[in-house]
């Protein structure tokens, strides 16, 4: 198994349908194209799924929603991402969604959207090729002073 | 500001940055690591292990609200399996700490193990020191869960707890099972489904006949972590069992022994590292072919490998070389 970064996405369902075999479909898939997919379950607020991100320090938020309230859900979730500084964080959201809406999501900041019918492999490509590079916000601040002892 | 400082305040955003490079062996982790050891050796560990199904997960989501309601900070680790073909893994502890995830006195993050056996991941011990550094109170590691192997949390936990449930099988079974080694404090979890008491019977009488652990006989303890019923009682012994390796020194021995693991297990990513890297490009393909042709066995590939990092500082020996033989002492030594 190779070392090094590996993409590490988080599968959400905001809100309260619970329709999550299409979640397990994908998070299944990326599984097996060899990402790290932590899934947080149903019923999820947008507090919890962005707490979820910082702490999981995902590459990628994939959304599920089939309730209807995505126009409401996830431009709330990417405001609050944004606030808490996690701006570059790719999003993407599965579920049923009206292509009247499409342009709405997208302005609200979500960059990939796939519905019924989209294929496992397009939303890991998709993801493969959209994930943000990794900034370092603190440098190489990492490498602080040695401690007593340190050989090298 | 560096991100040890950052960590040290307790800022979350960049103890996940940190815990990221920790898990992908970045440089910088390493440098990070260093300047917290220090800050470590506060913290409660309390390793959570025991077969897949039998309720870990919850049972931490569980015991992290009831230290929790005790007016305690919780750090999780919770570790999963990678898939061995694809190396990518699906991480569902989250599913049942929920409720947690708002919560600013827990932090939680999900690893997956990367292939490494015993039950956690080579990253675990460095993510546990740094939720230790960041400050708090208690850090609990849960296992993968995959089998009767997962007892390197051992080494690792302060205070280990097993958990079984119903019908797990005659005692033979968990006789069999290096958990029952292990164990400070033992639950029987789902202890509403039939066949709770025999388990507990049985597991008393095992537990009973087990050599003496540091801190005295291991607590027993039923729980139904679904309902919250027995989850006091967990958090009770454990603390208990914390006390009482205060009293007589065991914390101190086991900081020892885990100091002494750490610094093996370092040794042994350090020697592995190296002889990946002085092996030059091609060369282990080129051995990995040898060996499945039969016409070198992995032994002999596995001591080349090595003696191109002892004996030749980096480069590795051509394969008509004499067979490289004994340098396995180094292990048993250190591990006495």
């Amino acid at each position: 198994m190779k070392e090094g970064r590996r993409l590490r996405v988080l599968v959400a369902k905001p809100g309260l349908d619970g329709h999550d075999r299409g979640a397990k479909v994908v998070a299944h898939a990326l599984r097996d194209a060899g990402l790290e997919v932590i899934y947080t379950g149903l019923r999820q607020t947008p507090e919890m799924i962005v707490e979820a991100a910082i702490q999981e320090d995902v590459d990628v938020v994939g959304l599920s929603v089939l309730s209807g309230a995505h126009t409401v859900l996830v431009p709330e979730i990417i405001a609050l991402l944004r606030a808490k500084s996690l701006s570059d964080v790719l999003v993407c959201v599965g579920g049923i969604i009206p292509e009247e809406d499409y342009e709405e999501l997208a302005a609200a900041g979500v960059k990939g959207i796939f519905g019924p019918g989209a294929t496992t492999g397009e939303i890991v490509d998709f993801i493969r090729t959209h994930a943000p590079a990794r900034t370092d916000p603190w440098g190489d601040g990492a490498a602080a002073e040695p401690t007593e002892g340190g050989a090298r | 500001m560096s991100i040890v400082d950052e960590v040290l305040k307790g800022n979350r955003l960049a103890a996940a940055r940190l815990l990221t490079m920790v898990e992908n062996r970045a440089p910088e982790a390493a440098a990070a690591l260093r300047a917290l050891h220090r800050h470590t050796g506060r913290a409660h560990i309390i390793g959570i292990t025991g077969p897949a199904g039998a309720g870990k997960s919850t049972l931490v989501g569980g015991l992290v609200a009831t230290l929790r309601s005790r007016g305690r900070t919780v750090g999780v680790v919770a570790v999963d399996p990678s898939s061995p073909f694809t190396g990518g893994a699906l991480l569902g502890d989250r599913i049942r700490m929920g409720r947690l995830s708002g919560d600013p006195g827990v932090y939680i993050r999900s690893m997956a193990n990367r292939g490494a056996m015993g039950g956690l991941s080579a990253a675990t011990a460095g993510a546990v020191d740094v939720l230790d550094a960041m400050g708090f109170d208690v850090v609990v590691v849960e296992t993968v869960g995959a089998g009767q192997s997962d007892v390197e949390v051992a080494r690792l936990a302060q205070t280990t707890v097993v958990v079984l449930m119903p019908g797990m099988g005659d005692d033979i079974q968990m006789i069999k099972a290096g958990i029952l080694e292990v164990g400070d404090v033992y639950v029987v979890n789902k202890a509403d489904k039939e066949g709770a008491d025999t388990a507990l019977a049985e597991l008393g009488t095992l537990v009973g006949m087990a050599p003496q652990r540091p801190g005295g006989a291991p607590a027993i303890v039923r729980t139904v972590a679904t309902s919250g019923e027995g989850l006091d009682d967990l958090a009770t012994a454990v603390d208990a069992h914390r006390e009482a390796l205060r009293k007589t020194g065991g914390l101190h021995a086991h900081e020892k022994s885990r100091s002494r693991s750490l610094l093996i297990e370092l040794l042994k990513q350090e020697f592995l590292a190296l002889a990946c890297r002085s092996a030059s490009t091609g060369e282990m393909d080129r051995l990995v072919e040898e060996i499945a042709a039969r016409r070198m066995d992995p032994y002999l590939a596995a001591e080349r490998l090595a003696a191109g990092v002892v004996l030749k500082g980096g480069s590795c020996p051509g394969p008509a070389a004499e067979p490289v033989t004994a340098r396995r002492r180094g292990r048993d030594d250190l591990s006495g």
